[in-house]
């Protein structure tokens, strides 16, 4: 085993025994805390397909994430008010089942995807960095401007949706939820970066030309990979509007999309285990920092800055060693 | 005569008021090494790229394998065969050599897009990558890192990655570049040989090695053709003296 494959165990194993202390100790909060975390992880490991194999950096997927939430929003609001959706010409109504949410809000991620990176993708460098924000913001202003889901204020769901077999509302079941998801991902993700599509994106991030010589589009490869990190970053933001029970246009700010850039930057990009780590430690320091100061953002600058200048690969980087081309 | 696998039909190109390509009309048969020379700024980086796919040009035809591929893209023609290797080595310097190999085996292959199983596991991409790797004798540098080759191993993993399309016909940019005496050598012969798989539109600045390999020369010089022959015809052709030989050569 690598130095990195021990590292990603370790934060596996982390991610599983700190709630169960947690749990066994009574202490909800830090429950609640590392779901958070683990959300945040997923949302950055979505962003890290783009980013990190792909080499696309988007300011955008906030766009994303956004749509996620929303779609868990309206679903739930139309199902806890028994209003349907669309009464004609057929009939769609709300759900509160996790698993019909989950579906739609990565059908509706993906399509969003599919489309911006359509468009974004005929860009590249700063211009495509721009071009992704702007759709974001697109998306910010269309929803703080529609009144039928709350507009500027969001939206709340009263309780939390139902997923068969379990009791969502306790901490620790919503938590085993959240950790198997992240794990199921970032399972297919370390499949896809080994496989034939993963090592064209990822050459083609290094050489176009070379991967278009030997036949095989670039544009194609980007938005395949464009469009799954969207839904995937999609699939995180329903959780976390199921986590807060409350969506809002924060969600789709790009303000979002900065900081699942910094999940993705502090652990290491193109790491599989980047955002988790990232994520991890943002959570941490806000929880630690944030109650020293209200500007605990100051640290985080720090940090960041410090991460750039001396530790290109992340904090995975720092202790794993620098990348080998992988076996 | 036998039909010619890859050819250009009047290709016509400027940029603004440089005509870099005049009405060109060159063509490569089965089993010959075509040579293409000319002096700095003749126009043969821009006559390669539409010949390859990377540019378009404002008049006139490419054809390849009898279909007119003028219209098409660098890498649908590459999916037909058409080879390419580049003056700059354009590999993923990051991945190994036997990825870079695999890439050309998945582009010829059109198993690019598959999600799941890792591409070092599959035996079919495998085999071919791992068959051009012995072509060029690289084999023993498969689990490299590209960017810890020497120039020299570069140029033969180029050539690699081009031999994994099964290509019909290849197209190099000044494959000797940088390469020492040695290495010349080497890939002189390798060239010689490869000729039998598919013939080369070979541009190269390396007199010795076109004069060597070279079954007909053509010369450009200010994007125009001024003379098409065997090496010797060339020598002899007063025009090319004057132009690009040198008077006194």
């Amino acid at each position: 085993m690598s130095r990195e494959q021990i590292l990603n165990a370790a934060v596996m194993l982390a991610l599983v025994a700190f709630p169960l202390w947690a749990w066994a100790a009574d202490e909800p909060f830090l429950i609640t805390l590392t779901t958070k975390a683990a959300i945040l992880a997923l949302a950055g490991v979505g962003l890290n397909i783009a980013l990190g194999l792909g080499g696309l950096v988007s300011l955008g997927h906030a766009a994303f994430f956004g749509i996620g939430g929303y779609a868990m929003g309206v679903l739930a609001s139309h199902a806890q008010l028994y209003d349907p959706i669309l009464e004609s010409p057929f009939l769609i109504e709300g759900t509160k089942s996790m698993p019909i949410i989950w579906l739609v809000a990565i059908t509706a991620s993906g399509l969003a995807a599919l489309a911006i990176g359509a468009l974004s993708l005929r860009t590249s460098g700063v211009y495509f960095i721009m071009i992704t924000l702007a759709f974001g913001q697109m998306l910010y202003f269309f929803a703080i401007s529609w009144p039928a889901y709350g507009g500027e204020d969001g939206l709340s769901i009263y309780a939390r949706n139902d997923f068969p077999g379990l009791n969502t509302l306790d901490p620790i079941q919503f938590y085993i939820i959240v950790l198997a998801l992240l794990a199921a991902v970032l399972l297919l993700t370390s499949r896809l970066a080994k496989s034939p599509f993963g090592l064209a994106l990822n050459a083609a991030r290094q050489s176009p030309v070379r991967v278009e010589t030997v036949g095989i589009s670039p544009y194609r490869l980007r938005l395949i990979a464009f469009t799954i990190s969207g839904m995937i970053t999609g699939l995180a933001g329903a959780l976390f509007a199921d986590l807060n029970r409350f969506v809002s246009p924060t969600m789709l700010s790009w303000q979002t999309s900065g900081e699942i850039m910094v999940f993705v930057i502090i652990g290491g990009v193109a790491r599989l285990f980047g955002p988790v780590v990232g994520a991890m430690l943002f959570i941490l320091l806000e929880h630690l920092l944030g109650g020293l100061s209200d500007y605990w953002h100051v640290y985080l600058g720090v940090l960041l800055l410090l991460i750039v200048l001396f530790a290109r690969g992340g904090v995975i980087g720092s202790l794993a060693g620098r990348g080998k081309a992988h076996d | 005569m036998t039909e010619p696998i890859l050819q250009t039909i009047g290709i016509t190109k400027s940029f603004g008021a440089l005509q870099a390509s005049q009405d060109i009309s060159i063509d490569l048969r089965p089993g010959e090494i075509h040579a293409l020379i000319g002096p700095n700024g003749a126009g043969k980086s821009t006559l390669i790229k539409q010949i390859a796919g990377g540019l378009r040009p404002d008049a006139g035809q490419v054809l390849f394998r009898g279909e007119d591929v003028t219209p098409l893209g660098t890498a649908e023609r590459a999916r037909r065969g058409l080879a390419r290797t580049f003056q700059i080595s354009a590999l993923a310097m990051e991945d190994t050599v036997l990825q870079n190999a695999l890439l050309g085996a998945m582009g010829a292959g059109g198993t690019a897009f598959r999600f799941f199983r890792p591409a070092l596991a599959q035996r079919d991409l495998r085999a071919v990558a791992e068959n051009a790797l012995e072509l060029v004798g690289l084999s023993a540098h498969a689990a490299t890192p590209t960017f810890e080759l020497s120039h020299g191993q570069r140029r033969q993993l180029e050539v690699a990655v081009a031999l994994t399309l099964a290509p019909k016909a290849f197209v190099m940019d000044e494959p000797m570049a940088g390469l020492g005496f040695e290495g010349s050598k080497n890939l002189t012969n390798f060239l010689d040989r490869l000729r039998d798989t598919a013939p080369i539109l070979l541009v190269e600045h390396d007199m010795d090695a076109v004069f060597a390999l070279a079954d007909r020369v053509s010369v450009l010089v200010y994007g125009r053709i001024i003379a098409t022959g065997t090496v010797e015809e060339i020598r002899n052709d007063p025009d090319v003296r004057v132009a690009y030989l040198g008077e006194d050569a």
